[in-house]
């Protein structure tokens, strides 16, 4: 795998003539874990596709391991996205098997392990689950894939306490912090708040402060939530 | 899951005290290997990365050992293991002296209230 690189430069985006994003510039060079954190409407999915080349920019560039992020980008990012994103008429298995076929990085062996410890049934078909374990799969099938990029669009949300830890170990177990970068966007920010290396503040479409978690804390004695608090507010 | 931390300090300090705490009471012996980087934050429920970081303050510390390919090992110089016991100590009961200083209690008075708490737990055990 190559070493995770993602850089906006000024990137806006506008729907007809309602603006997403303005002028958004970062870069994500160090592996790790980034939590997008910020208010309903704030821009996160928007964000979050821009990076994936699911969405295109209407102004500025994003580069995706030193290229132009395209459509082609997918085969470096795995992309989770908040909607039901799975066919509902397949088998665990099946989709599974689907996955393998469809992308070359997909790593099986990994894939089944992590249901068989969640214990998931494997001969269910998908909208015969539960959607804790729904939410479950559609993890499984995105740590299950060997690239440098992971984005995840609101893994957590609606979904229960216990689903919640289920899914924030599974991407602790799974996720390699040395050689990748996962994105994840969220409100729940107390929960993620241990896991994090990195936060990204977004407010009306801005990214107000991108900074280490830990430097937060060092040089601030504040946690992000009290970060959150300040820079939101 | 794991620990509670207090999210306005650094969760790679917490850990390492954490840590300390169960090797200075010999919960883990002197030459007992930790558990690997993605076991631990699996356990506590942190990031990996701040594992990572624990481990290698704690060895800048001398307190445990990185052998390559092996993993980490908490120190079997028995003497490392009493300065740290040592040096927390010191640190705890000068945090103690000043706060029952700001109470208005005299050292006197400090020590005094000492002696009668530690009489009466004896008492107590017995």
């Amino acid at each position: 795998m190559t070493p995770p690189l993602i850089k906006l430069n000024q990137v806006s985006k506008k729907y007809l003539n309602q603006t997403a994003l303005t002028n958004i510039t970062f870069q994500l060079t160090k592996s790790g874990i980034y939590g997008v954190i910020g208010p309903n409407g704030s821009g996160k999915t928007t964000l979050l596709k821009i990076m994936a080349g699911l969405l295109r920019s209407s102004k500025g560039t994003v580069e995706i391991m030193e290229k132009p992020v395209t459509r082609l980008s997918s085969q470096h990012i795995a992309f989770l996205s908040e909607a039901d994103s799975l066919y509902s008429f397949q088998t665990v298995n099946q989709m599974v098997d689907f996955c393998h076929n469809v992308m070359p990085d997909f790593s099986k062996d990994k894939a089944l392990n992590m249901i068989q410890s969640l214990n998931i049934e494997k001969d269910k078909k998908i909208k015969h689950l539960s959607k804790g374990n729904r939410a479950r799969v559609k993890i499984v099938l995105t740590l299950s894939r060997q690239v440098p990029v992971l984005l995840m669009d609101e893994p957590l949300s609606g979904l229960d306490p216990l689903v919640r830890e289920d899914i924030l170990r599974m991407i602790v177990m799974n996720v390699d912090v040395e050689e990748q970068i996962l994105v994840l966007s969220t409100h729940e920010v107390s929960e993620v708040e241990p896991f994090l290396d990195h936060v990204i503040f977004m407010k009306n479409g801005t990214c107000l402060l991108e900074k280490s978690v830990e430097q937060l804390r060092e040089e601030k004695g504040q946690s992000v939530v009290e970060a959150m608090r300040e820079v939101l507010s | 899951m794991g620990l509670k931390f207090d999210h306005n300090r650094p969760i790679y300090i917490q850990l390492m005290e954490y840590l300390y705490g169960q090797i200075c009471r010999s919960e883990m012996k002197p030459g007992e290997k930790l558990p690997s980087v993605r076991e631990l934050a699996v356990k506590v429920g942190v990031n990996p990365n701040t594992v990572s970081r624990t481990y290698m303050e704690m060895e800048r510390t001398h307190i445990v050992v990185t052998k390559r390919g092996q993993g980490t090992f908490v120190t079997e110089d028995a003497k490392t293991i009493q300065e740290l016991r040592k040096t927390i100590a010191d640190q705890q009961i000068d945090d103690f002296i000043v706060m029952m200083n700001q109470v208005g209690l005299s050292n006197e008075e400090i020590s005094q209230l000492m002696l009668e708490k530690l009489k009466k737990r004896r008492e107590e055990k017995e």
